[in-house]
């Protein structure tokens, strides 16, 4: 299972790698949505800088949707989907593999929006474990649920429209929980930020399992 | 159920939930809310049957999902009681939003309940919007039944997220009412609970009918589609009348 989730993987972030679509496209866009939420806001750095723990996870949220419906539109063509059916890979192993791909570019994602929260918003970052840990389950976790409800949608004619409106919802406790560890981590909540973190790792673990569990029948389907 | 027994549940919940109004309007004005305590009548049975028709939904796609018990039964059970989740979701957020403007003195507040309410019916839309997409009706069933499970395991982390984040609501209405309302308010608002679940079945039962018969006429409709093609591809020779 392992082995062909690293097979997958590895698939899946070289052709990220060669058609240049996260780093040219995705990126660009996540750092537009720091720069649309400054101007929906308040050039006043005060709001922005309070907000940033939230704006800096909606950034994601939405990245994040462009991560999965590519990771499945790069399926869509040539009959790929059926080629990945008849792989004899095993279904966990393809889930696995896709969810790490999308998770790895989220990672990296975040890395180039906390530049940008630091420079636009003027966030001073501490804590630096929470707020590692955090990006690390909560990344988990949307990969995951991204990765299962893109599957879901992949063979619908409906699939742009329809995945943001499966997704978001049930990703909102991620949102929530995310922001509130790293508004913990940046000092300005003195709530109890690692009580986050394992709600983010509960939901991130129910998401594997159902992954792991239902891929396969929902790759036949799609 | 046949016909007859459908027609009496009709009837009964009918009549069932114009005894909760009759009731619920012949309740004394209170000095702190006024008007607006009488909505003890309906808001948490309202709430009470968004709660059990999700169930419903959850656990007809469990069955469905599960290979032993499926059956396309349970797939129109789940898509007929998330439709009524998502009415009865829609209408506790209403009368709770009415609730809210005299009592807390807006018309939304971000508290825990509220929060959980309006993300389930952020995920039945989700689900129902699933439900209509055309395409094979085994595929379309296994989907939208993961679709529902998934919702499923995400509403106790919403619970518990939504709970920690903040809180407003009143702990549970039955306590409250009974401390600060008194006895009519309390029997108002559990012939509630009764007269909605009845009309929840009532509602339920009439539903999955209408969806068999969608599916009977869908299946029906090929088949007489069928035979014409067939007909006008072979067609039958009148036997000649020889005279």
């Amino acid at each position: 299972m392992f082995r062909d989730a690293a097979l997958v993987a590895g698939k899946d972030l070289r052709i990220e790698a060669r058609s240049r679509v996260a780093t040219n496209q995705v990126a660009p866009f996540a750092v537009l949505v720091l720069v649309l939420f400054a101007f929906a806001l308040d050039p006043d750095r005060g709001v922005l800088t309070t907000a940033a723990a939230g704006l800096f996870w909606v950034a994601v949220l939405f990245s994040s949707l462009l991560a999965v419906q590519r990771s499945f539109a790069v399926e869509s063509a040539d009959s790929a989907r059926d080629g990945l059916r008849l792989s004899g890979l095993d279904p966990a192993g393809i889930f696995l593999g896709k969810a790490s791909a999308v998770a790895a570019q989220l990672l990296a994602l975040e890395v180039v929006l906390g530049i940008g929260i630091v420079t636009f918003y003027d966030t001073r970052l501490h804590g630096a474990a929470l707020l590692l840990v955090t990006c690390l389950v909560a990344t988990i976790g949307l990969a995951a649920a991204g990765t299962v409800y893109g599957i879901l949608a992949a063979g619908l004619r409906v699939r742009e429209t329809l995945l943001p409106l499966l997704v978001l919802p049930a990703v909102a406790p991620v949102l929530l929980a995310a922001t509130r560890a790293w508004q913990v981590a940046l000092g300005q909540s003195a709530d109890d930020g690692w009580r986050w973190v394992q709600l983010l790792g509960v939901f991130a673990v129910v998401y594997v399992a159902f992954g792991v569990l239902a891929f396969g029948p929902l790759l036949e389907e799609s | 159920m046949t016909r007859r027994a459908t027609n009496i549940l009709g009837v009964v919940a009918i009549a069932m939930v114009a005894t909760t109004i009759g009731l619920g309007l012949s309740l004394p004005r209170t000095v702190e809310q006024h008007e607006y305590s009488r909505l003890i009548a309906i808001h948490p049975p309202l709430a009470w049957v968004s709660y059990v028709s999700f169930g419903v939904t959850a656990l007809a796609s469990a069955f469905y999902l599960w290979p032993r018990t499926r059956s396309r039964y349970w797939d129109l059970l789940a898509g007929a009681s998330a439709e009524i989740s998502a009415v009865f979701t829609a209408l506790t957020l209403i009368t709770g939003s009415i609730w809210g403007r005299p009592t807390w003195g807006v018309w939304w507040v971000w508290d825990a309940r509220l929060t959980l309410t309006a993300l389930m019916l952020a995920l039945l839309l989700g689900y129902l919007a699933l439900r209509r997409v055309p395409g094979d009706v085994g595929a379309r069933g296994k989907r939208s039944a993961a679709v529902a499970l998934a919702s499923a395991m995400v509403i106790p982390i919403d619970h518990f997220a939504v709970d920690w984040w903040t809180t407003l609501h009143q702990d549970s209405s039955i306590e409250r009412a009974k401390d600060t309302l008194g006895g009519p308010f309390v029997a108002a608002m559990l012939v509630g609970f009764v007269a909605f679940t009845v009309f929840y079945a009532g509602l339920l039962v009439l539903r999955f009918r209408v969806e068999q018969l969608e599916d009977r006429f869908e299946s029906d409709g090929l088949d007489q589609a069928l035979a014409a093609r067939r007909a006008e591809a072979f067609p039958r020779r009148e036997p000649e009348v020889v005279g």
